[in-house]
């Protein structure tokens, strides 16, 4: 089979326009299942979309250009792309690409002669606990290794559809390792919605509130706050006051469920397992603030897990948890509609997501207006994690007191960890906050650890030095990774992964994020080929106050944190590459790091050598 | 009663919904601005006009003013940094200003003069970016291309055309045209187009018009940028 024809896709274009309803905010979706079809999207096909959908040509050209799984040129029929996290990395990756291309006679990153296949690196996809992993088709590939791969080449070479390739290619674990009170005990489909419908929305809230439940998704805001200002920006807009969660539903709430943090991947098991928790969760929230509609934005990565949530919301319309009358109550009605993201881990901050949800490019929006005022096509919106929504769901069955019960005063509850790189036992690890990095070190088995790469590459890097520190917000805040590196790693390897994860990812609105992520790369590559100077760490420093102090969003100004903070705790690992040092004999290193420490406010012992 | 933020000390009064930039702009105080054009929605794209309000760094052109707050602008670290962000823009472009058309009328140009930029500090990228002649009266040359999004904002909303629009992400952007054939020519741009007239930069130039004003006799050989940008709009 050659690349299909232009009519061809012309037709299937017709035929996904129509299933979309020929609706702009749909133009992602839309563009997603174009890219399937047709494995790029032409010129043409963006012409007619636009014309289709009422919109300027260029913006049709801006999303499709915007997400790293669409393609204005041709990729392979087969696309595979191998997960380029750092602990995929450690397991491999680089030398099975390699293998994957000789033996298939491609390049990385170009397409084969016939257009049969293309291979390239993406961002982690989420599964670091079972890789080397890779996506072909963006279906899901776990634990490569060289027998899987001459299997796979033969499938490619064969062309068998990628729906006809063998189950286990694409088996998936949980690999739950412990559980606590949100992965223990089951919730009984809508034990929770029946608790508010009997509590009242205001008492729920009240119970939120007392739970000091903080997001899950990496910056701790308290859910309750979210959840009121919500429901208070249309009381305020209409100048009085709605009783209850009458009042009309405007309001939205959205589950983000990008999880494009490297390293992170709790939120996928919740979704795997838990998705009945989560949806009632979000329905939860949905009676508290007064909101109709539901989003739950799903990352590219994990499409594979689509047929079955949307099954699950199925079931959920059809014993009256989803849809209208919840649960026989004729005012509160609410569904949730699933979004697929297509591979932009900018996607995950809660603005750009909600342009994304809107069909747009993934732009982080000027705030204020906040998403609780101005969310979704201009409604009050909550957006909120996975695992908060899962939290919510409990609290409101069992509780604000029960959960507050759990965890550390100022961090309650439990946090899913997802353990992943020197360790004998990755996976998803469930802990009351206030637990020490060293307690989780034990129980999985970390083997001599040396760093802890803590909430991913925009998180903390905890030296061995620190591993008396908790897990909580008061000391250290994670979105959920949790990246072991032993002794026998180089840091420097993962600084520099973590350096090209941002320049990758950076949505180039901002010119220091835009500019300085790219300069920021090209000084690591510089070091590691040998060719750094002591100019260069000074450099870095510079750019790491300007994305930190400069940036429009959250990515540009923790995009230095990996280079500043191992600057700051491992400088061997960067001056071991210096070419210079040798004939700097008057190099002063804590002299030199006095920048890192004023930036990162720090001058404790481990800010000094 | 009049609300009034001060700025670097001084007293400066604001309506509702004006941002810092506004409130500035009305009371003749630069604060160094390359994306932002008063005649457009503000966009906060280049962070040239951060201040710094209560100790955080905040983009002036969209932050609305609020009763009270105490901006710094003028500061030796915010000069500094806005120089920073300036010579990124250099180098990420292929700027060679004594070959531009745009020079002594560049915006990009005139605020390097002023933020006292000697070099481009950082290493040149060289780029690969494509020029467009194929329109008979205005040039695209996307080394010139800063991503101010002023002329998609200026043919979407004050021409209301879309001729313009970005495309891919990060240091891989793009400025895009209305056309499949991705030429300026087959795009319904004209030449009297606000979009031809606010780029910043040289990246729009009118054909035909080239070295109408000699080097030496343009806005920015006899003034400053600060003096041109408070002095009562024309920019
Ligand atoms: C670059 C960037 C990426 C983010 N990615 C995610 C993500 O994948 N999942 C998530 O829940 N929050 C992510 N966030 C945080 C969201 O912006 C937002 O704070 C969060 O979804 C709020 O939910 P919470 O209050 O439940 O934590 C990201 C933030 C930034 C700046
Ligand atoms: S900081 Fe980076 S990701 Fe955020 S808006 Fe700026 S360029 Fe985009
Ligand atoms: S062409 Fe000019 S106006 Fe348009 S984005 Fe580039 S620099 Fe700005
Ligand atoms: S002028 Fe404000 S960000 Fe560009």
């Amino acid at each position: 089979m050659d690349q299909p024809e232009l009519s061809d896709c012309a037709q299937q274009l017709t035929q996904i326009l129509t299933r979309h309803g020929r609706d702009a905010s749909r133009l992602l979706q839309i563009l997603r299942d174009v890219q399937d079809a047709c494995h790029v999207i032409s010129a043409q096909a963006i012409d007619l979309i636009a014309v289709h959908l009422a919109v300027p040509r260029v913006n049709v050209e801006g999303v499709a250009g915007f997400y790293s799984f669409l393609s204005t040129r041709p990729v392979g029929e087969y696309q595979v792309l191998f997960s380029g996290n750092i602990t995929d990395q450690m397991l491999g990756q680089d030398e099975l690409m390699q293998y994957l291309c000789n033996k298939l006679w491609v390049e990385p990153g170009k397409v084969s002669e016939d257009g049969l296949v293309s291979i390239a690196g993406t961002s982690c996809t989420g599964m670091c606990d079972q890789g080397p992993a890779a996506l072909v088709n963006g279906w899901v590939l776990t634990n490569l290794d060289r027998n899987r791969l001459d299997l796979i080449g033969e499938l490619i070479r064969s062309r068998k559809p990628v729906a006809e390739w063998p189950p286990m290619l694409f088996e998936t674990a949980d690999n739950i390792r412990r559980a606590d009170m949100l992965l223990g005990d089951a919730l009984a489909p809508g034990a929770a919605i029946g608790a508010v419908l009997a509590r009242g929305a205001r008492e729920t809230l009240a119970e939120m509130d007392k739970s000091n439940l903080r997001g899950r998704g990496g910056a701790g805001f308290k859910t309750a706050s979210k959840w009121s200002f919500c429901h208070a920006a249309i009381v305020e807009e209409e100048g009085h006051v709605i009783c209850d969660v009458g009042g009309p539903p405007e309001r939205v709430i959205v589950c983000n469920a990008d999880e494009g943090e490297p390293g992170t991947f709790k939120d996928r098991v919740l979704l795997n397992s838990y998705a009945d928790l989560v949806f009632e969760g979000m329905t939860v929230g949905a009676r508290v603030v007064g909101a109709s509609k539901g989003f739950l934005y799903l990352r590219g990565e994990y499409r594979y897990l689509l047929n079955r949530l949307e099954g699950v919301l199925k079931r959920r319309r059809e014993a009256g948890l989803l849809g209208n009358a919840i649960l026989g109550q004729a005012d509160f009605s609410f569904d949730i509609e699933i979004h697929l993201g297509a591979g932009a881990y900018i996607c995950g901050e809660e603005s750009a997501l909600i342009e994304s949800l809107e069909g747009k490019r993934g732009r982080p929006r000027n705030r204020p207006p906040f998403p609780v005022t101005h969310g979704y096509q201009g409604r009050p919106t909550v957006v909120d994690n996975v695992e908060t929504f899962a939290c919510a769901a409990k609290i409101a069955e069992k509780g604000g007191a029960w959960f507050a019960a759990m965890g550390t005063a100022q961090s309650t509850g439990t946090k899913l960890l997802s353990v992943s790189g020197d360790v004998a036992s990755p996976g998803i690890y469930e802990y009351p906050f206030g637990v020490t990095v060293r307690q989780v070190l034990a129980d999985c088995g970390a083997e001599d650890p040396y760093a802890v790469q803590i909430s991913g590459p925009s998180g903390t890097c905890v030296s061995w030095k620190e591993f008396d520190r908790c897990i909580a917000f008061e000391d250290i805040p994670t979105a959920g990774a949790f990246m072991v590196f032993s002794r026998k790693r180089d840091v420097f390897d993962a600084v520099r992964n973590f350096t090209h994860f941002f320049a990758h990812e950076s949505c180039g609105f901002c010119t220091p994020c835009r500019v300085g992520t790219a300069l920021q790369q090209k000084i690591i590559d510089k070091i590691h080929g040998g060719h750094g100077t002591l100019s260069d760490l000074e450099e870095l420093k510079r750019l790491g106050h300007l994305l930190k102090t400069m940036s429009h969003c959250g990515l540009g100004s923790s995009a230095a944190n990996p280079v500043l903070d191992v600057l700051a705790k491992f400088p061997d690992a960067f001056e071991h590459k210096l070419a210079g040092l040798a004939f700097e004999p008057a190099f002063d290193l804590d002299g030199a790091l006095e920048t890192a420490r004023k930036i990162t406010g720090r001058d404790d012992e481990w800010a000094h050598l | 009663m009049n609300k009034t933020i001060t700025i670097d000390g001084l007293s400066v009064p604001f309506q509702e919904g004006q941002t810092i930039m506004d409130a500035a702009l009305a009371a003749g105080v630069y604060i160094p601005r390359l994306c932002h054009n008063p005649e457009f929605k503000p966009h906060g794209s280049c962070k040239l006009c951060t201040v710094k309000v209560n100790g955080r760094n905040v983009a002036s052109c969209t932050m609305p003013a609020v009763e009270g707050q105490q901006v710094l602008n003028d500061t030796d670290e915010l000069n500094a940094d806005r120089l920073a962000l300036t010579q990124m823009l250099f180098v990420e472009g292929n700027h060679l200003c004594p070959a531009c058309e745009k020079s002594g009328n560049c915006q990009l140009q005139a605020v390097a003069y002023y933020l006292g930029m000697m070099s481009p500090h950082y290493n040149h990228f060289y780029p690969q970016r494509e020029v467009d002649a194929s329109h008979p009266d205005v040039i695209l040359d996307r080394n010139r291309c800063i991503y101010c999004e002023l002329c998609v904002r200026a043919s979407r909303d004050a021409d209301g055309k879309n001729v313009f629009g970005l495309s891919g992400r990060g240091i891989q952007s793009s400025l895009v045209v209305n056309s499949a054939s991705g030429r300026l020519g087959d795009t319904s741009l004209a030449a009297t187009d606000k979009a031809v007239q606010v780029c910043p930069t040289g990246a729009i130039l009118q054909k035909g018009k080239g070295f109408t004003v000699p080097i030496g006799r343009r806005v920015f050989d006899h003034h400053t940028i600060k003096e041109i940008q408070t002095g009562g709009g024309h920019d």
